[in-house]
């Protein structure tokens, strides 16, 4: 299995391969031309020759030439060949034009840390709804296109639910980055999407402070610091740091997985609208913890960690983003009992879900803003018509969006922010002075990225000789 | 080489030709018949002729316990798998017992291992149910690929660099990349009598050159084979575990 020497200038399957691009203990990055594949590309090269790593670099490898060419979308790079890993292993992918974020300068203002987090976010949602953990997480492996998308890159340690998995038993090496790995990691736990969520809220913490929050341990006993530790809160390095960026990064490092965000769509909404965030104790954490209560803490770790599920058989974490549209302009119109009933019986499949309640006021372009009084009339009716529904706060959202139509809106509301389902209502065939409803659901139906529920008024079967009341608009 | 792994048939014929047909449907090229071809189910005869037919045509088979047993070899049978065996036995035309009583316990060809239970000792129909199990069974086997049945639930073992077995356990319908510079050992899972709560018939898919496996889980008319089981006169629970796959 002794590789080849790959220099510049040699062709292997078609591929000329052209200069160095980086040398790492791992291997080799070169660029590469010779086959057309729309866009520039770059050859990952492995050094299993003589190391004492080889066959975990081998493994490595072979995760990643499996995993990646199973990957869709911009927030991974593009597969274009595998080279045999018995004659010449190598990996031909997109070469993502960006910096990685490691070449920031941290620390970095909270507004640019919450754009970058969100993106980043938005990339884990991506790869995690296609079953697939990156569980290396960390600056070096994110780089961001030109246009603002967060790319994940190195999916060398990566897990994906439907293949084996060949590094389950190469616990020491395939722990991830010391300063970013999750304490379950630690033990050896490599199927949690929840684990790159932490990974994430290291970064978001180092981003905001310029510090890392369990420093750059170097030995395992190290890494099982952060199984009972608690980091120094943001705040106490960044004074009048935001509280909700300080809630929203430490919920990130909890130690149990169930306190943490419970999908990264959930995460990244929370770093795009930080004015919704329920602020918890975490926020008003301001000095380093005491000694007393960081062995409390360590007591209660314990339990936290002998409790967590065996490495591979953590439970799928569904936590879906529910978003319904309430027309709040006809807050008695008599299908919003039918829209409440609907939304609790979707919410009551789901453990973790997060609720997004949004009213659309109509705006005109270039007309006379809508009144101030508008908005705050819109979020009092959104809140009315949630409180049958006894939801906790911290798993809602209410939004008043103003847009000339309502349609669009819900539909662009709902990519933005990885809604996994919208729902709403509709008129029934026979309700013809309802036709504006009909055209947001259509339009909602036929344009939305997500699911779409949509709810028709109830017909209770009429008794003879009784009409329908005409519906209200 | 495009190749159907076919494990625990017990006489279920409708689960095989479901199978068979859905392997051809996908090229399937050759069939590996992966032992108990019969026991439990209501058409011995018909599958025995069928699996022979096969054979003809390329096919590889090797013996599973309950093709011992409904030949009279005195082994642990529980009492519904005895009354079975017997039924069995009287069922089958000499020429079919012949058939059975001929086939090997293990067969090696290039690169696979066939075997019903394990390549170390498959006269003892010990179960491959855990990574140190699978490691005894592909060392013996020598080969890159060990393809067994015995065990109804669908699973992969792959070799890590010490030798040592990783689990896993397969989705349907996923084309698993299964390089040859490893060792592989695949249960394929039951054609018919599935216990995983799903009555599916289950069985494998392996092409050779693409060095991929896709398990595969195929709904079959198992109702009508559990009413035969009934009309047979054999023990009910057989065909209670047909209907709902237990």
């Amino acid at each position: 299995m002794a590789s080849l020497e790959l220099a510049p200038g040699a062709t292997i399957d078609g591929f000329v391969v052209g200069p160095v691009l980086h040398q790492g203990a791992m291997g080799k990055l070169f660029e590469v031309s010779g086959r057309e594949a729309g866009f520039p590309m770059i050859m990952k090269v492995p050094l299993l020759g003589g190391a004492s790593e080889a066959a975990e670099t081998l493994l490595a490898f072979e995760t990643e030439a499996m995993i990646l060419p199973r990957l869709h979308g911009r927030h991974a790079p593009r597969f274009v060949a595998a080279g045999d890993v018995t004659a010449q292993p190598y990996l031909v992918i997109e070469r993502i034009e960006g910096g990685s974020l490691d070449h920031l300068a941290f620390p970095l203002p909270s507004a640019e840390v919450q754009r970058i987090g969100a993106a980043v976010a938005d990339a884990l949602h991506e790869i995690h709804t296609q079953e697939v953990v990156h569980l290396d997480l960390k600056p070096d492996n994110v780089v961001m296109r030109p246009d603002g998308i967060a790319v994940l890159v190195d999916f060398a340690l990566a897990h994906h639910r439907a293949l084996p998995d060949l590094l389950a038993q190469e616990h020491r090496y395939a722990a991830g980055s010391a300063p970013y790995v999750s304490p379950e990691q630690v033990r050896g736990s490599r199927s949690d999407p929840r684990s790159d969520l932490f990974a994430l809220g290291v970064m978001l913490y180092e981003m905001v402070t310029g510090q890392l929050p369990y420093g750059v341990p170097r030995t395992l006993s190290g890494m099982r610091d952060r199984l009972w530790r608690d980091p120094t809160p943001p705040i106490a390095l960044v004074p009048g740091l935001a509280p909700e960026l300080q809630e929203v990064i430490l919920r990130c490092l909890e130690i149990d997985p169930d306190r943490r965000y419970q999908s990264a769509a959930q995460l990244a909404f929370d770093l795009r609208n930080p004015k919704q965030v329920k602020l918890t104790a975490r926020s008003r954490k301001s000095l380093p913890i005491g000694a007393l209560s960081q062995a409390v803490r360590w007591w209660r770790a314990r339990d936290i960690i002998a409790a967590l599920p065996d490495p591979g058989r953590a439970d799928e974490p569904s936590a879906p983003v529910v978003m319904v549209a309430v027309d709040t302009l006809h807050p008695d119109d008599p299908r919003q009992p039918d829209l409440q009933l609907a939304t609790r019986r979707i919410l009551s499949l789901s453990r973790e879900f997060r609720l997004v309640c949004v009213a659309v006021v109509p705006a005109v372009v270039g007309g006379p803003a809508p009144e101030k009084d508008a908005q705050v009339e819109h979020r009092i009716r959104l809140r009315h018509w949630l409180a049958p529904l006894a939801i906790e706060p911290e798993r809602v959202s209410m939004h008043v969006l103003e847009a000339p139509d309502a349609g669009t809106a819900i539909v662009d509301f709902g990519r933005r922010n990885n809604v996994d389902l919208i729902v709403l209502g509709a008129p029934g065939p026979d309700e013809r002075a309802l036709a504006w409803w009909r055209s947001v659901a259509s339009t909602v139906t036929a344009n939305a990225a997500c699911s779409v529920h949509v709810v028709r008024r109830f017909r209770r079967p009429s008794s003879p000789g009784s009409s329908t009341p005409p519906p209200s608009a | 080489m495009v190749l159907a792994l076919l494990a625990d048939i017990h006489a279920n014929l409708e689960a095989l030709q479901t199978c068979l047909a859905h392997a051809r449907e996908r090229g399937v090229e050759r069939c590996a018949f992966l032992g108990d071809l019969v026991g439990y189910g209501a058409d011995p005869g018909a599958v025995v002729d069928l699996v022979a037919a096969e054979l003809a045509r390329g096919a590889v088979a090797v013996k599973g316990n309950h093709d011992a047993a409904a030949l009279g070899e005195k082994g642990y049978l529980n009492e519904s798998a005895k009354a079975a065996a017997a039924w069995t036995g009287r069922m089958l035309t000499s020429a079919q017992r012949g058939f059975l009583d001929a086939l090997p316990l293990i067969v090696r060809d290039d690169k696979v291992c066939y075997v019903h239970a394990t390549a170390n000792a498959p006269e003892r129909w010990d179960y491959v149910d855990s990574p140190a199990s699978a490691e005894k069974s592909v060392r013996e086997a020598a080969r890159p690929y060990t393809f067994s049945g015995h065990v109804h639930n669908q699973a992969l073992f792959a070799q890590d660099p010490r030798g040592r077995m990783i689990a896993f356990d397969p989705q349907p319908g996923v084309a698993i990349p299964v390089r040859a510079h490893r060792q592989w050992l695949a249960l394929a899972g039951s054609v018919g009598q599935p216990r995983d709560g799903n009555p599916s018939a289950a069985y494998a898919i392996v092409d050779l050159d693409q060095a991929t496996i896709t398990f595969h889980r195929v709904p079959y008319d198992n109702l009508a084979a559990a009413e035969k089981v009934r009309a047979a006169g054999l023990p009910e629970v057989l065909a209670y575990r047909l209907e709902r796959g237990v």
